[in-house]
């Protein structure tokens, strides 16, 4: 019997959403475990429907940029998980080999332009991006994912303003999660209508409901059609951020109702609900699906564990081209001075 | 030969590398129909079209930040600020972006891009005109800092920075644009190395870019007062070539620097601290640092002159360093 397009989609959107979700979970136990590079660690918990529906509509070829909070969007886009959770580790197994970790993670090959830990700091490297692909020719779209923070950010509506101008095939994802920080979008924001911000810069512009993969997805697919012609666009996915800011806040600057209510948009429960009401798979089925992934993140998690740190004199590489000397050590400069022989 | 000025150098230069290599393009403000604020990119759109040669709105910080992205997937950016001064629009894409990309991302990718600019003093530009920043670039792991002080250096300097794989801030002198030279096409030192501008045994000056030409005058005129004073012309401030430098002083055994840009923590605190460290042995005095003043540039052409160091400084500063 062949399954109902739909369904195959559902379920591959279900696996998408639980896999990141487990995937941050990992990386939290990794953290308490003591295992992470740093404490500066974002999870996507609550957000995975942006992540998964905007790269369920992308192309192989696509270039994105994302913020701190990018976890999730690189796993939708097809990383491996072993190599994320080790660059997480800061171990030399990792995607950056242990020099960029949880904010800097990045891969050409998939297009990932790269995390960023300045808020807005990538938004402008889609436009360069969006630029190389209109010169070329070759159909693809650059795409920034960034929160409502960057939202305040001036560079964003330069980028905005550039992109419009010069008809670049480029989108503008915000994830919003109503918090920058620990403060409310609404104490942060004098108004709350992005996507007129966007229109007015003369990009398409358009709100969506983050506990709704398939809108989210919808929408993505139906702007980039248009992105790809020189019609840049902007989309405003609304979710709650679950957990804290970073892995060691416990948000005591929120109301526990709000928190409540928040976790309540849950894109994955819905959808598991979506998936058993139409019958496309019994809980029993969810369920192992659901071990299924925990398996896959269980093994990313031990892959990272078992990695191995970087050599201490990696430090000096990849400041510049291989081709170009490397920098000198600061005890090189102490012993050149006082005559000791090199060590 | 036939006489190029410093612009001319460079726009040939420019001109020459977008001929042999299609990757490259020109963004910045008025770089197009207006044809650069100081003329450098002039009749380039004609040659080349607005694909090629884009003006851009007044958006520092999206030029630099495009370029980031531009040359991340396959383009050789040029991205020219009008002064140097505006930089600060754009410095979390040169300094948190462009300089470290390679380095977080683990070595997986360069950003090879020209970031153009110009700077100093000499044109009554006041405090937000006229500045010499070099040393926050200097301070920046992960960029290579270029400032030619000649028409040959200008040409090839520029076309070097066009076949590197990382970010190049290249800064000319706004005073230097008309100055006049026999371009030396075939004259190409390798990236990096410093020029003896002029040989003497008394003391070594060490610069680069305008200041060079003050540094020559002075020599000059010091010359026929007995004193020979050997002027070293570092061409690039990353890389930075010291080799050239302690070699003169394990000579001359007195070092004076000489830099445009402000003293406090400036490429003179910098150059001093290396020929300390490099040619201790070989030094008769503490070097000497002749910099710009420890203030904002006034507009005053009187007082914008007293702000950096002039020939008759650089002459009387050598003085007390010989002791004469
Ligand atoms: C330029 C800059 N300013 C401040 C910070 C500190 N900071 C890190 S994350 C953050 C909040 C960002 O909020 P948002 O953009 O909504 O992303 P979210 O954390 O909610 O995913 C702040 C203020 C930073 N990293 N960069
Ligand atoms: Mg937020």
């Amino acid at each position: 019997m062949i399954d109902h397009p739909e369904k195959q989609q559902a379920l591959r959107f279900f696996r998408q959403l639980v896999r990141v979700r487990t995937f941050e979970e990992r990386v939290s136990e990794l953290f308490v475990q003591g295992g992470t590079a740093g404490s500066m660690l974002h999870l996507s918990i609550g957000e995975e429907a942006g992540a998964v529906g905007v790269m369920g509509a992308m192309r192989e070829g696509d270039g994105f940029t994302t913020h701190h909070r990018g976890h999730g969007i690189f796993l939708a886009r097809g990383a491996d998980p072993k190599r994320m959770m080790a660059e997480i580790a800061g171990k030399s197994s990792g995607y950056c080999r242990g020099k960029g970790g949880s904010m800097h993670i990045a891969d050409m090959g998939l297009g990932h332009l790269g995390a960023n830990a300045i808020v807005g700091g990538g938004i402008s490297h889609v436009v360069g991006a969006g630029l190389t692909y209109q010169m070329k020719h070759n159909g693809n779209a650059a795409i920034a994912f960034f929160g409502d923070g960057a939202m305040q950010q001036g560079i964003l509506y330069e980028s905005m303003n550039l992109s419009a101008l010069w008809k670049l095939p480029v989108m503008f994802v915000c994830i919003n999660n109503e918090y920058g920080m620990g403060t409310r979008l609404d104490r942060a924001s004098a108004t709350l209508e992005f996507e007129r911000r966007a229109e007015t810069f003369g990009l398409r512009a358009a709100e969506v409901d983050g506990t709704d993969v398939f809108e989210v997805y919808n929408r993505s697919r139906n702007m980039l059609e248009d992105v790809r012609k020189g019609q840049p666009a902007f989309l405003k996915v609304n979710s709650y951020r679950f957990h804290g800011h970073a892995r060691m806040d416990k948000s005591p600057y929120r109301d526990q109702d709000e928190e409540r209510e928040g976790r309540k948009k849950d894109a994955i429960a819905f959808l598991r609900q979506h998936i058993v009401e139409e019958g496309w798979y019994q809980e029993s089925e969810c369920d192992e699906l659901v071990e299924e992934v925990k398996q896959e993140m269980d093994e990313a998690l031990k892959y990272a564990q078992q990695s191995s740190n970087p050599s201490p004199e990696e430090i000096y590489d990849d400041v510049f081209d291989p081709e170009t000397d490397n920098p000198v050590s600061v005890d090189f400069r102490i012993r050149q001075a006082l005559h000791y022989s090199q060590g | 030969m036939a006489e190029t000025t410093y612009r001319e150098a460079l726009r040939l230069a420019l001109t020459e590398s977008m001929r042999s290599d299609p990757s490259i393009i020109i963004l910045g403000e008025e770089v197009g129909k207006y044809g650069g604020a100081y003329g450098v990119t002039k009749g380039m759109l004609e040659e080349f079209g607005d694909a090629r040669i884009r003006d851009t709105p007044i958006s520092e910080e999206v030029i630099v930040g495009a370029a980031v992205g531009a040359a991340m997937t396959g383009l050789r950016p040029v991205a020219e600020l009008m002064y140097i001064d505006f930089v600060t629009l754009a410095m979390d894409q040169l300094v948190n972006q462009a300089a470290k990309i390679r380095y977080m991302f683990g070595g997986q990718i360069g950003v090879p891009m020209v970031l153009r600019s110009q700077g100093g003093t000499g044109r009554s530009g006041a405090a937000q005109h006229s500045q010499s920043l070099e040393a926050w670039m200097m301070h920046t792991p992960g960029l290579h800092l270029a400032m030619p002080s000649t028409v040959t250096d200008a040409y090839h300097l520029l076309k070097h920075s066009l076949t590197l794989n990382d970010p190049v801030v290249f800064l000319e002198h706004k005073g230097l644009y008309t100055l006049k030279g026999t371009l030396e096409p075939d004259k190409a030192l390798p990236w990096g190395k410093a020029e003896v501008r002029r040989q003497g045994g008394d003391c070594t000056l060490v610069s680069y870019s305008r200041m060079i030409h003050l540094c020559m005058d002075a020599a000059e005129t010091l010359s026929k007062e007995g004193i020979s004073v050997e002027v070293i012309d570092l061409r690039t401030l990353h890389p930075l070539d010291m080799q050239t430098v302690s070699e003169s002083v394990s000579r001359t055994g007195r070092a004076m620097v000489v830099t445009e840009d402000c003293l406090t923590a400036g490429v003179s605190a910098e150059l001093s601290a290396r020929i300390m460290e490099e040619a201790f042995d070989f030094l008769e005095e503490p070097v000497v640092r002749l910099s710009g003043e420890d203030i904002p540039i006034p507009v005053s052409p009187q007082l914008e002159q007293g702000s950096v160091p002039g020939v008759e400084r650089i002459m009387s500063t050598v003085k007390m360093l010989l002791r004469r």
